[in-house]
């Protein structure tokens, strides 16, 4: 009778660890066949199982590079996100001043506009000054996040004023008190909004997308999304592996930082 | 608190303030104002007026879109609610493997729109692919995933779900640990069923926690652009050209700045009604509790 209760939900979970489990087992499988093996019966297990494709991705794409171009675009953009929406989420949660609720409505309309509305008139401006295909073109569009600022200052409405009150009688300056004091106590918040940060726009396609036109500074999934292009007929094998190595690193981050990134959007 | 100078809370949120007004304010504003000219980015602009937003909703194309927009976005929202609730109720349980089953669910938020919808162009195909094989094992018609104008959108919605399931599911598990226990084992105690538990202590509570991924899956189906572009491009017969795409579509295949930005102004527009509307029956849903 004990156990009568919790079969079903346990072969019920099975079955949904399936859905989810199944396609990642076929793009691994699929990246380790030749090309005839998957034209026969595609769900097969591999019979000769080969690392060709993955050596035919590092052929076609420069994967080190682009890999390094998304890294470094997805960790400063996190950084700043982090360095503005400090001193801003303390002002809107902590300061009293004329033209606060202006201010705070106005980070809230940011919420509300997305980049594939601005897109068109930020690569002209980037265009005017020759900064299209920059890492800045990629970078600074996001440097302040609406969301951040606001999960920020959500964060801080939870300290005590007292906090500041002692570090300012002590000498402690503003900057002082945002970075050395407040930051610290708000860091389970500040390192889920940097990896959810980094987990979108490591993976981020459009900006990319939009903002570039050569080879400069492509990042790693617009390099894998080429390699699917029409005309040349789709080399199955090839996709996946460029599909393994596009997300092996951040299933690893996600293997690795689990409940940090789980708490960031169970909290949001 | 009072500031120490005057000045300190506009120097705190100067940094940000500059970036919103160069990334966000000044961009839409200038998108208005290029929605009133002809402009292919070769020529110079011509002032054309209303011109562009009467060509986008010619013979009804805007509405079109609006209405694959919203399509697209009422079933990816009320999917991915239902599964993730659905499996938040499922996997609550202690365990390595209940937790192993969250992981593997929740692991397809965190992949790449690229990924996924490679992988699942792949799955799909209508020849060789393993939904085909399936199909076939089962003796069922062909169905043309993406080939066919009546699945694709279907299709899209479809594989949107599986990819942000899992973050409606983790919102969803943060909302029910927040259900006191006390409160199901007094229900318990007055006899409630299971069910009973669920529609009167459970949901009341779960309300916010569903408005809010609600809100938030409806920006990102608003949003949608990576499996558009990579999945049917659009197609077929146009049935998968949903906002993004075509705003993507006037600027990069079109040439067309003005019919793009036009395209953009009504986008912020709807959005705008779909907020106001949000706030609205959250507010009445507070004056009611």
């Amino acid at each position: 009778m004990k156990r009568g209760p919790a079969f079903v939900p346990t072969v019920l979970a099975a079955l949904a660890s399936a859905i989810w489990v199944l396609p990642y087992a076929w793009m691994v499988m699929t990246s380790l066949k030749p090309l005839d093996e998957i034209a026969q019966d595609p769900t097969a297990l591999p019979k000769r199982p080969q690392l060709a494709a993955y050596r035919e991705v590092l052929e076609l794409v420069p994967v080190g590079r682009y890999l390094l171009v998304s890294v470094a675009v997805a960790t400063v953009i996190g950084l700043l996100q982090l360095a503005l929406a400090l001193p801003a989420g303390y002002a809107l949660a902590k300061l009293r001043f004329v033209g606060k609720k202006t201010a705070f409505a106005l980070v809230m309309a940011c919420l509300l506009v997305p980049a594939q509305v601005t897109f068109v008139s930020v690569f002209l401006m980037f265009s005017k000054v020759s900064l299209t295909n920059s890492f800045s073109a990629l970078v600074l569009p996001f440097a302040a996040s609406a969301l951040g600022t606001f999960l920020v200052r959500q964060a801080l409405l939870g300290v005590p004023d007292e906090i500041i009150e002692a570090a300012r009688l002590d000498g402690a300056s503003e900057l002082t008190i945002i970075y050395r004091i407040l930051a610290p106590l708000l860091r389970p918040t500040l390192v889920s909004l940097f990896l959810v940060s980094f987990v979108f726009h490591y993976s981020d396609y459009f900006w990319p997308l939009v903002m570039t036109t050569d080879d400069t500074v492509r990042t790693l999934p617009l390099g894998i999304a080429l390699l699917k292009e029409p005309g040349s007929g789709v080399r199955w094998h090839v996709v996946m592996a460029g599909n393994v190595i596009l997300s092996l690193p951040v299933l690893a981050l996600f293997a690795l930082a689990q409940k940090h990134l789980i708490r960031g959007i169970g909290r949001s | 608190m009072k500031p120490r100078a005057k000045v300190h809370p506009w120097l705190m949120l100067g940094p940000s303030l500059a970036a919103w007004t160069l990334f966000v304010f000044v961009p839409l504003g200038l998108a208005a104002y290029e929605s009133l000219f002809a402009w292919d980015m070769l020529t110079d602009p011509v002032y054309v007026g209303g011109a562009n937003y009467a060509a986008i909703a010619e013979n009804g194309e805007l509405g079109r879109i609006l209405a694959r927009t919203l399509g697209y976005s009422v079933l990816v929202v009320s999917g991915a609610m239902v599964l993730g609730l659905a499996l938040a109720l499922l996997l609550d349980r202690p365990g390595r493997f209940f937790a192993f089953v969250r992981g593997a669910i929740f692991s397809a938020y965190v992949v790449s729109w690229v990924a996924v919808a490679l992988l699942w162009v792949l799955l799909l195909d209508p020849d060789r692919g393993v939904a085909a094989s399936l199909l076939r094992a089962l003796h069922l018609p062909r169905v043309g995933f993406l080939t066919d104008p009546r699945a694709a959108l279907i299709t899209l919605a479809g594989v949107t779900i599986w990819k942000i399931t899992g973050y409606a599911m983790v919102v969803f598990l943060s909302g029910l640990r927040a259900v006191p226990r006390s409160l199901h084992e007094a229900a318990a105690l007055d006899g409630a069923n299971a069910l009973q538990r669920f529609r009167w202590v459970t949901w009341p509570l779960l309300k916010p926690t569903a408005a809010f991924v609600a809100t938030t899956s409806l920006i990102v189906s608003f949003q949608a652009f990576d499996v558009v572009r990579i999945m049917t491009g659009g197609g077929p017969a146009r049935a998968t050209t949903i906002f993004v795409y075509a705003i993507y579509e006037q600027v990069f295949m079109n040439l067309s700045v003005g019919k793009a930005s036009a395209l953009g102004v009504v986008y912020v527009g709807v959005l705008c009604v779909l907020a106001a509307a949000q706030l609205r029956a959250w507010r009445s849903r507070g004056a009611r509790a």
